[in-house]
């Protein structure tokens, strides 16, 4: 019990009306941040940091990491009004979220999204709270040969999901993986496929890819059937807060599985990208409403949003006790640290007592600050899809190309960004699936990197993915995954049969 | 996300067979480009170093070139799933041009284009997303002049506030910016 | 090539600045000064730039903000090229590490040091052998020693990137266990790499002294040696027995392998000479904090300062250096060659 005392000491130090003060400051920055493709945390550190150095280092980091819960809430903003995910765990988000918005249930799908953020977040700080050490630990287990059968297990769960041509998908999917590798090869630090252009060194950036594809494609999709966003009519309801809680508690299970995705992915760290799009997979592939997916149904926007949070939160225990950041964002929380002269490692949880659970209790209070205030903005948000669509449209392509201009700070990117729209454009009408595209583009590169490490450190002996029961079962789990549909079918056939299918 | 093609849009100008062939065809150029420069990288075995930096985008081109072979040949033999509907009618297509070509437009105006001896002077992006929004509104909205203006002096006003002053994020600028010495 | 074109821009503004000696209008940023960092987050570089935005904004050095870019895409190609190409912006610096030196010749992107201005030198990082604190290895000439004694390959040194810093001294440390050889395991970044170290995935690391001191406080972790001519002179306390001065040096363990690090500043070329004198006294002010100093012992750095034309020379033979132990390494890319360095510095373009 020495942590909850911890944790009521570092509740003490927090719950000031000052501190109080300081964290809708910080989440409300970051809500902006998040909404706004093109702006990132170490914008908000750029603006807050001189304010900070005339505080304790508690106040400040709880200011700091405020924005980061905010970048987590407002990501989900954008991709639910407008198809455009801020962040790349915003993504699966798109996939339920804007249909819902086009159907007029814009609200009910922010709320669901806040809700289910909030309710991850929590699971994984109780998780910080009273098993850091033991979790720490399990983080070191994860070499590149782990890393890989991660990526893996994520590119598994999402074959075999769709209903259209399985060649598109693997076209796609392969299409996102090529791009992935343009740029410089870090494991031989080689260049590839940039034939000699200087823009293409830093390879394809997925922000300018999804900005494309999701955004642009969408407001030409809707240009083409008639100047409006279909069903986008949103009626305000000021209860919709309280009649989607009603329909919430029937997921529990969802949720639950998705808090489970989420920390495991954030502590080992595989990131909160990967365990949004597993989360969304696994949703799809084990509800029983799974066909409705990807056509508004709440239960796909609870499942990635649950697991982003929760791996968004768990992200910073790896990033507390051995410094390695998950995110961007986290990284600038490091930068923090160290400017107070706060070392990430093992012993800060031994040294500096009262600033871990300082921030180990804003993490709690954070999370409801946040969750009231984005909240009380549902009607607000929602209310945005009632502009007309001829001004909304052009502040959209607007934003969008400060968005992309800002990655790299080149005009290039923003024609790249055009490209991907048309083609984002074609390839919905055409049936190529976009998920797994993206998904290849946000983690391709990684999951090659781990893969030519382990094959590296293995001298090419595949074996070295089953080498351990670690490895072993998280292989075995994809591998799971990849036959599912005729593991499915033999299960329906025959019950009682089903390992020689998964061999 | 299929938006059905109303069904009152009119003729149609390309069938979904006609854009599947097309598309395969891109398909299977990039993966060409992609085999070329990983054959040139080497896709084998190399020692020390492990798997060649080209093995992996070898083999991905690879499985691209096999599957867009697929959907090609099905387009070709008439048997790829709606290959006889519509791909997209003459004035839908009309509409998506009516905001490709602007935002086109608009991109060349942010940043100015050199083709030759003519060269357009980028006006910045604030200036010129004012420009794009206000037309688009009145163009497309019919909205009034007036609102427009507000509106596209409006949007750059407070995009400028947040990004130069704010977050300290510079975006282009063009003249008009530098005569208030930004 | 631009190159006159720069010494005669700079010749006009030394003349200028010559002309207006003495007058006390010294230049100053006009707006949000850029501070680009040639990697990603979480590493040396980062973090010594984060710091030091931490400890202008702390002291109020500077009238204008400092806004911090991580620009690491292509080996750091992304953010040299961004500051090659915006000649006379005074309004932005860049801190470098090895990839200045080792990301041309790597890779064949076309930039060098001669396409900026130097500024000043901050620091000298080290670099230390690592191993596992439950490894038997008690010193480097054990680890060595197993290293010769066990099969081709059997060990595995992870380090930061491919063909960079941490590569060429596993080359150097290859001359000496000849003909064994490490098999090398690159990754993004040095904390990632202790954190391999850690958990047992490679067998030894080359990290910098503050990529991996968290990880010796907590007793993870085990020092060897210290890749320098002579010990660190920081003689407090880190653990409970040993300061950084009790590490012994390579060459005092039978290895005779040297390597350091440049913690330097660099602006684009063309800029004024009142500009660079700007940022260097800016540097020096932020060097006479007490949290600079506390920085560099608890990275164990080698706080060394230099700017104007010793530095500049000092780049210049650091090129050789490196384009010496890359191409002796195989190291070079295969691509469009980069031109061989000259011994001597370029001409200076802030000359008085």
């Amino acid at each position: 019990m020495e942590e909850l005392n911890s944790l009521f000491q570092g509740f003490a130090v927090v719950l000031t009306p000052y501190n109080l003060f300081l964290m809708c400051v910080g989440i409300v920055l970051g809500v902006i941040i998040g909404v706004l493709p093109g702006l990132g945390g170490a914008n908000g550190v750029a603006i807050l940091l001189p304010l900070t150095f005339s505080m304790s280092p508690t106040s400040a980091i709880i200011m700091l990491s405020c924005i980061y819960w905010g970048a987590l809430f407002g990501g989900a903003i954008t991709s639910i009004l407008f198809n455009i995910p801020g962040e790349p765990w915003s993504v699966a988000t798109t996939f339920d979220g804007h249909p819902m918005a086009q159907r007029g249930r814009a609200d009910e799908a922010l709320t669901a999204a806040f809700t289910s953020s909030f309710v991850g977040a929590l699971f994984a700080v109780i998780l910080i709270t009273f098993l850091a050490p033991i979790v720490a630990k399990f983080a070191l287990k994860f070499g590149p040969a782990e890393f890989f059968a991660v990526f893996f297990l994520t590119f598994a769960s999402f074959i075999g999901m769709g209903k259209g041509s399985p060649w598109k998908t693997v076209a796609a999917m392969t299409l996102g993986f090529a791009l992935a590798s343009v740029g410089l090869d870090k494991v031989t630090g080689t260049l590839r496929l940039t034939f000699g252009h200087e823009e293409l060194l830093t390879g394809f950036d997925f922000l300018i890819a999804v900005i494309g594809l999701f955004g642009i494609g969408e407001i030409l999709s809707s240009m083409e059937s008639g100047l409006k966003f279909q069903g986008a009519a949103a009626k305000i309801r000021l209860n919709a807060v309280l009649t989607t809680w009603k329909t919430l508690p029937k997921y529990w299970f969802t949720s639950i599985r998705s808090c489970i995705i989420g920390c495991w992915m954030g502590i080992t760290p595989g990131g909160a990208t990967p365990a949004s799009f597993m989360s969304y997979a696994l949703a799809k592939k084990f509800s029983k409403n799974g066909a409705n997916f990807g056509k508004g149904e709440v239960e796909g926007v609870i499942a990635p949003e649950t697991a982003a949070h929760a791996a968004g939160t768990a992200a910073l225990l790896p990033m507390l006790t051995l410094g390695i950041p998950g995110s961007p964002t986290a990284a600038v929380l490091l930068g923090g640290l160290l400017i107070w002269g706060l070392q990430p490692g093992p012993l800060l949880f031994v040294e500096q007592k009262e600033f871990v659970w300082g921030l180990i209790a804003s993490m709690y209070l954070g999370n409801f600050v946040g969750l009231i205030i984005v909240l009380t903005c549902v009607p607000l948000f929602a209310a945005i899809l009632r502009i007309p669509f001829s001004i909304i449209a052009p502040v959209i392509l607007v934003i969008c190309a400060v968005g992309a201009y800002t990655v790299h700070n080149s005009m290039f990117d923003v024609w790249l960004m055009l490209i991907f729209g048309f083609a984002g454009y074609v390839f919905n009408k055409l049936g190529y699936p976009l998920a797994p595209l993206v998904l290849a583009i946000v983690l391709g590169d990684k999951a090659e990197e781990s893969f030519r490490q382990a094959m590296l450190g293995s001298q090419g002996d595949l074996s070295v993915f089953f080498s351990n029961w670690l490895v072993g079962g998280i292989m075995g789990l994809g591998l799971l995954m990849l036959f599912w549909p005729v593991i499915a079918w033999v299960l329906e056939k025959a019950t009682g049969r089903t390992k020689s299918a998964e061999a | 996300m299929n938006h059905d093609d109303s069904a009152d849009d009119g003729p149609s100008l390309v069938s979904n067979r006609i854009v599947e062939i097309i598309v395969a065809l891109l398909f299977l150029l990039c993966s060409t480009i992609v085999i070329i420069d990983s054959v040139r990288l080497g896709f084998g075995w190399i020692e020390g170093e492990g798997p060649a930096p080209g093995y992996f985008p070898f083999y991905i081109a690879v499985f691209m070139a096999v599957a867009s072979l697929a959907t090609l040949l099905q387009a070709v033999a008439g048997t790829i799933k709606d290959g006889g509907a519509s791909f997209v009618s003459v004035i839908g297509f009309g509409r998506v041009l009516s905001v490709l070509v602007p935002t086109l437009l608009y991109v060349m105006l942010i940043g100015g284009l050199k083709i030759g001896p003519i060269a357009i002077p980028g006006l910045g992006l604030y200036v010129a997303s004012g420009i794009f929004i206000a037309l688009f509104m009145i163009v497309f909205g019919k909205d009034h002049p007036l609102k427009a203006l507000a509106v596209g002096a409006a949007v750059p006003f407070v995009l400028f506030l947040m990004f130069e002053k704010w977050f300290l994020v510079p975006l282009p600028k063009g003249p008009i910016e530098a005569m208030f010495g930004f | 090539m631009t190159f006159t074109k720069i010494s005669s821009l700079a010749v006009c503004a030394a003349a200028l600045a010559a002309f207006g000696a003495g007058s006390a209008s010294a230049w100053e940023p006009t707006k949000p000064v850029e501070f680009v960092i040639p990697a990603g987050t979480g590493g040396g570089a980062d973090q010594m730039a984060r710091f030091i935005q931490g400890v202008i904004t702390k002291h109020s050095l500077m009238k204008q903000p400092m806004v911090v870019v991580n620009k690491g895409g292509g080996a750091g190609a992304e953010g040299f090229l961004e500051v090659k190409n915006a000649k006379g912006d005074a309004h932005k610096i860049i801190i470098t590490l090895s990839n200045l030196f080792t990301t041309p010749y790597g890779t064949g992107v076309p930039f060098s040091y001669k396409d900026m201005t130097p500024v000043a030198m901050l620091a000298l990082d080290q670099f230390v052998l690592w191993v596992n604190k439950d490894a038997p290895y008690k010193t480097a000439k054990e680890y060595i020693d197993a290293v010769k004694a066990g099969t081709d390959k059997q060990f595995k040194m992870g380090g930061t990137g491919s063909k960079q810093e941490d590569q060429i001294i596993t080359a150097a440390l290859e001359r000496v266990t000849s003909p064994k050889k490490f098999i090398y395991i690159p990754y993004k970044g040095g904390g990632e790499v202790a954190t391999q170290l850690v958990g047992n995935h490679v067998n030894s690391t080359v990290n910098n002294p503050i990529e991996a001191v968290a990880q010796w406080r907590g007793g993870a972790l085990r020092p060897l040696c210290l890749f320098d001519g002579k010990r660190s002179t920081y003689t407090g306390k880190v653990t409970e027995t040993q300061a950084w001065s009790d590490i012994p040096t390579c060459k005092e363990s039978g290895l005779p392998v040297e390597y350091q690090m440049l913690r330097g500043i660099f602006m684009p070329s063309g800029v004024k000479p009142d500009e660079v004198a700007f940022y260097v006294d800016l540097f020096k002010k932020v060097r006479a904090t007490p949290d600079w100093k506390e920085f560099m012992e608890k990275g164990a750095f080698n706080d060394t300062f230099m700017s104007g034309e010793d530095y500049k020379k000092w780049v210049a033979a650091a090129d050789k250096t490196h384009f010496d132990l890359m191409k002796e390494a195989g190291f070079i890319a295969s691509g469009p060659p980069p031109a061989a360095p000259a011994a001597a510095p370029a001409a200076p373009a802030e000359k008085k």
